[in-house]
Protein backbone atom coordinates (compact mmCIF):
# COMPACT_ATOMS: atom_id res chain seq x y z
CA UNK A 1 0.00 0.00 0.00
CA UNK A 2 0.98 3.25 -0.71
CA UNK A 3 1.55 6.04 2.27
CA UNK A 4 1.72 9.26 2.52
CA UNK A 5 3.55 11.03 6.01
CA UNK A 6 2.81 14.43 6.14
CA UNK A 7 4.61 17.28 8.67
CA UNK A 8 4.04 20.97 8.23
CA UNK A 9 7.59 21.64 6.17
CA UNK A 10 8.06 17.53 4.59
CA UNK A 11 11.38 17.57 5.75
CA UNK A 12 11.87 17.08 9.49
CA UNK A 13 8.94 14.78 11.34
CA UNK A 14 7.45 13.47 8.27
CA UNK A 15 11.29 11.93 7.34
CA UNK A 16 11.34 10.36 10.97
CA UNK A 17 8.02 9.03 10.57
CA UNK A 18 8.27 7.54 7.32
CA UNK A 19 11.41 5.61 8.56
CA UNK A 20 9.48 4.27 11.65
CA UNK A 21 6.56 4.03 9.26
CA UNK A 22 8.83 1.67 6.79
CA UNK A 23 10.45 -0.11 10.07
CA UNK A 24 6.63 -0.98 11.64
CA UNK A 25 5.41 -2.35 8.30
CA UNK A 26 8.69 -4.72 7.73
CA UNK A 27 7.93 -6.10 11.47
CA UNK A 28 4.32 -6.65 9.98
CA UNK A 29 6.16 -8.27 6.74
CA UNK A 30 3.79 -5.25 5.17
CA UNK A 31 4.81 -4.46 1.57
CA UNK A 32 4.59 -0.50 2.08
CA UNK A 33 6.16 2.65 -0.09
CA UNK A 34 6.13 5.40 2.25
CA UNK A 35 6.87 8.99 0.54
CA UNK A 36 6.80 12.11 2.52
CA UNK A 37 5.23 15.98 1.83
CA UNK A 38 4.66 19.15 3.48
CA UNK A 39 1.23 19.74 4.58
CA UNK A 40 0.33 22.73 1.92
CA UNK A 41 1.09 20.17 -1.42
CA UNK A 42 -0.02 16.67 1.11
CA UNK A 43 -3.61 17.62 -0.48
CA UNK A 44 -3.24 17.38 -3.73
CA UNK A 45 -1.17 13.97 -3.78
CA UNK A 46 -3.06 12.59 -0.78
CA UNK A 47 -5.48 11.18 -3.24
CA UNK A 48 -2.52 8.85 -4.93
CA UNK A 49 -1.91 7.09 -1.59
CA UNK A 50 -4.24 4.19 0.55
CA UNK A 51 -3.16 5.61 3.59
CA UNK A 52 -1.98 9.35 5.19
CA UNK A 53 -0.56 9.53 8.50
CA UNK A 54 -0.17 12.99 10.11
CA UNK A 55 0.07 14.75 13.44
CA UNK A 56 -2.88 15.82 15.32
CA UNK A 57 -2.11 19.29 15.01
CA UNK A 58 -2.22 19.00 10.90
CA UNK A 59 -4.60 17.10 10.53
CA UNK A 60 -7.26 19.69 9.81
CA UNK A 61 -5.49 20.83 6.70
CA UNK A 62 -5.89 17.71 5.27
CA UNK A 63 -9.81 17.81 5.78
CA UNK A 64 -11.68 16.88 2.87
CA UNK A 65 -9.19 14.25 1.27
CA UNK A 66 -10.63 11.06 0.38
CA UNK A 67 -7.80 9.12 1.47
CA UNK A 68 -8.40 8.09 5.35
CA UNK A 69 -6.09 10.24 7.19
CA UNK A 70 -4.50 8.49 10.89
CA UNK A 71 -2.89 10.74 13.26
CA UNK A 72 0.05 9.82 15.79
CA UNK A 73 0.90 10.99 18.97
CA UNK A 74 3.62 9.45 19.54
CA UNK A 75 6.57 9.28 16.06
CA UNK A 76 9.06 6.93 18.01
CA UNK A 77 6.49 4.98 19.17
CA UNK A 78 6.40 1.85 17.17
CA UNK A 79 3.56 0.11 18.93
CA UNK A 80 1.12 2.81 18.02
CA UNK A 81 2.62 2.91 14.24
CA UNK A 82 1.56 -0.96 14.23
CA UNK A 83 -1.41 -0.14 15.73
CA UNK A 84 -2.62 1.96 12.45
CA UNK A 85 -1.11 -0.39 9.70
CA UNK A 86 -2.86 -3.04 11.11
CA UNK A 87 -6.18 -1.80 10.97
CA UNK A 88 -5.37 -1.46 7.20
CA UNK A 89 -3.20 -4.40 6.47
CA UNK A 90 -5.22 -6.75 4.48
CA UNK B 1 26.38 4.19 8.67
CA UNK B 2 26.13 7.73 8.73
CA UNK B 3 28.80 10.14 10.12
CA UNK B 4 28.10 11.39 13.10
CA UNK B 5 30.80 13.63 13.60
CA UNK B 6 29.83 15.35 10.81
CA UNK B 7 26.44 16.12 11.32
CA UNK B 8 26.31 16.63 15.00
CA UNK B 9 30.06 17.52 16.08
CA UNK B 10 30.60 18.84 19.89
CA UNK B 11 29.70 22.77 18.79
CA UNK B 12 26.14 21.54 18.18
CA UNK B 13 26.05 20.39 21.90
CA UNK B 14 24.10 22.09 24.90
CA UNK B 15 23.86 19.75 27.84
CA UNK B 16 21.14 20.47 30.83
CA UNK B 17 20.41 24.23 30.00
CA UNK B 18 18.27 26.59 31.62
CA UNK B 19 16.16 28.20 29.20
CA UNK B 20 12.98 30.30 30.02
CA UNK B 21 10.32 28.83 27.79
CA UNK B 22 9.59 27.09 24.41
CA UNK B 23 10.67 29.91 21.87
CA UNK B 24 14.20 30.34 24.17
CA UNK B 25 14.51 26.30 23.58
CA UNK B 26 14.54 26.44 20.14
CA UNK B 27 16.70 29.21 20.37
CA UNK B 28 19.08 27.43 22.21
CA UNK B 29 18.89 24.45 19.18
CA UNK B 30 19.46 27.93 16.53
CA UNK B 31 22.47 29.08 18.79
CA UNK B 32 24.04 25.69 18.28
CA UNK B 33 22.76 25.40 14.55
CA UNK B 34 24.69 28.63 14.10
CA UNK B 35 27.90 27.81 16.19
CA UNK B 36 28.26 24.28 13.73
CA UNK B 37 27.64 26.23 10.69
CA UNK B 38 24.91 24.55 9.68
CA UNK B 39 22.69 27.74 9.22
CA UNK B 40 22.56 31.56 9.95
CA UNK B 41 20.33 32.98 12.49
CA UNK B 42 17.71 34.06 10.39
CA UNK B 43 17.01 29.90 10.16
CA UNK B 44 16.34 30.35 14.32
CA UNK B 45 13.39 32.56 13.37
CA UNK B 46 12.22 30.48 10.67
CA UNK B 47 11.90 27.76 13.21
CA UNK B 48 9.93 29.71 15.67
CA UNK B 49 7.82 30.54 13.32
CA UNK B 50 6.66 27.74 12.12
CA UNK B 51 5.51 26.41 15.35
CA UNK B 52 3.96 29.94 15.58
CA UNK B 53 2.37 29.51 12.27
CA UNK B 54 1.56 25.35 12.24
CA UNK B 55 1.23 24.56 16.23
CA UNK B 56 3.57 22.78 18.40
CA UNK B 57 3.32 19.89 15.89
CA UNK B 58 7.42 19.41 16.13
CA UNK B 59 7.07 17.83 19.49
CA UNK B 60 6.67 14.81 17.61
CA UNK B 61 6.87 12.13 21.11
CA UNK B 62 6.77 12.75 24.76
CA UNK B 63 9.18 15.14 26.18
CA UNK B 64 10.68 15.63 22.33
CA UNK B 65 10.97 18.29 19.71
CA UNK B 66 12.57 18.10 16.87
CA UNK B 67 13.00 21.73 16.08
CA UNK B 68 13.03 22.33 12.27
CA UNK B 69 11.88 24.38 9.28
CA UNK B 70 11.95 24.23 5.52
CA UNK B 71 15.26 24.43 3.39
CA UNK B 72 16.55 28.06 2.55
CA UNK B 73 19.25 30.48 2.09
CA UNK B 74 19.64 30.22 6.01
CA UNK B 75 20.68 26.53 5.51
CA UNK B 76 24.44 26.41 5.14
CA UNK B 77 24.69 22.56 5.39
CA UNK B 78 23.14 19.76 6.76
CA UNK B 79 23.12 18.97 10.33
CA UNK B 80 21.53 18.49 13.99
CA UNK B 81 22.06 20.20 17.49
CA UNK B 82 21.38 18.39 20.72
CA UNK B 83 19.71 20.55 23.82
CA UNK B 84 19.16 18.94 26.67
CA UNK B 85 17.34 21.24 29.40
CA UNK B 86 18.07 21.26 32.87
CA UNK B 87 14.02 21.66 33.43
CA UNK B 88 11.80 20.72 30.91
CA UNK B 89 8.92 23.37 29.19
CA UNK B 90 5.78 22.79 27.87
CA UNK B 91 5.37 23.39 23.99
CA UNK B 92 1.45 23.52 24.06
CA UNK B 93 1.31 19.90 22.69
CA UNK B 94 -1.05 18.11 25.01
CA UNK B 95 -0.41 15.01 24.29
CA UNK B 96 3.53 15.39 24.34
CA UNK B 97 4.15 18.30 26.70
CA UNK B 98 6.95 18.79 28.25
CA UNK B 99 9.78 18.40 26.11
CA UNK B 100 13.40 17.84 27.89
CA UNK B 101 15.26 17.34 24.62
CA UNK B 102 15.32 20.03 21.87
CA UNK B 103 16.45 18.35 18.48
CA UNK B 104 17.30 21.12 15.85
CA UNK B 105 17.62 20.35 12.20
CA UNK B 106 18.70 21.94 9.63
CA UNK B 107 18.28 20.15 6.20
CA UNK B 108 19.75 20.85 2.72
CA UNK B 109 17.10 18.00 1.24
CA UNK B 110 15.53 15.21 1.98
CA UNK B 111 18.16 12.59 0.76
CA UNK B 112 21.01 14.33 2.77
CA UNK B 113 19.54 13.98 6.07
CA UNK B 114 17.65 10.47 5.69
CA UNK B 115 20.60 8.61 6.39
CA UNK B 116 21.37 11.07 10.05
CA UNK B 117 17.47 10.92 10.89
CA UNK B 118 17.28 6.97 10.28
CA UNK B 119 20.24 6.43 12.70
CA UNK B 120 18.45 8.80 15.08
CA UNK B 121 14.94 7.26 14.62
CA UNK B 122 16.29 3.79 15.63
CA UNK B 123 17.73 5.21 18.92
CA UNK B 124 14.64 7.58 19.46
CA UNK B 125 12.27 4.18 19.25
CA UNK B 126 14.08 2.15 21.79
CA UNK B 127 13.39 2.72 25.32
CA UNK B 128 16.76 1.31 26.97
CA UNK B 129 18.60 4.26 24.69
CA UNK B 130 16.49 7.09 25.29
CA UNK B 131 17.20 6.68 28.79
CA UNK B 132 20.81 6.43 28.35
CA UNK B 133 20.35 9.96 26.24
CA UNK B 134 19.12 11.62 28.60
CA UNK B 135 21.64 10.40 31.22
CA UNK B 136 25.09 10.33 29.10
CA UNK B 137 27.43 13.48 30.13
CA UNK B 138 29.13 14.32 26.98
CA UNK B 139 28.55 14.34 23.44
CA UNK B 140 30.85 12.01 22.73
CA UNK B 141 28.71 9.89 24.37
CA UNK B 142 25.70 10.41 23.10
CA UNK B 143 27.52 10.13 19.69
CA UNK B 144 28.22 6.87 21.17
CA UNK B 145 24.94 5.89 21.87
CA UNK B 146 23.53 6.42 18.67
CA UNK B 147 26.17 4.95 16.48
CA UNK B 148 25.82 1.66 19.01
Amino acid sequence: MDILCVCGNGIGTSVLLKVNVEQAAADLGMDVNVTTSDAGSAKGTANMNDLVLTSNELAPELEGTTTPVETVSNFMDLDEVKGILQKYAE
Amino acid sequence: MADFKAFLPDSSFALDVSVEDWKDAIKQAGDRLVASGFTTDAYTDQMIETVEKMGPYIVIAPGLALAHSRPSDAVLGTGLSWVRLKTPVNFGNKANDPVSLVIGLAGRDEQEHLQVMSAIAGSLTNKEKTAKLAEAQTSEAIRAILEG
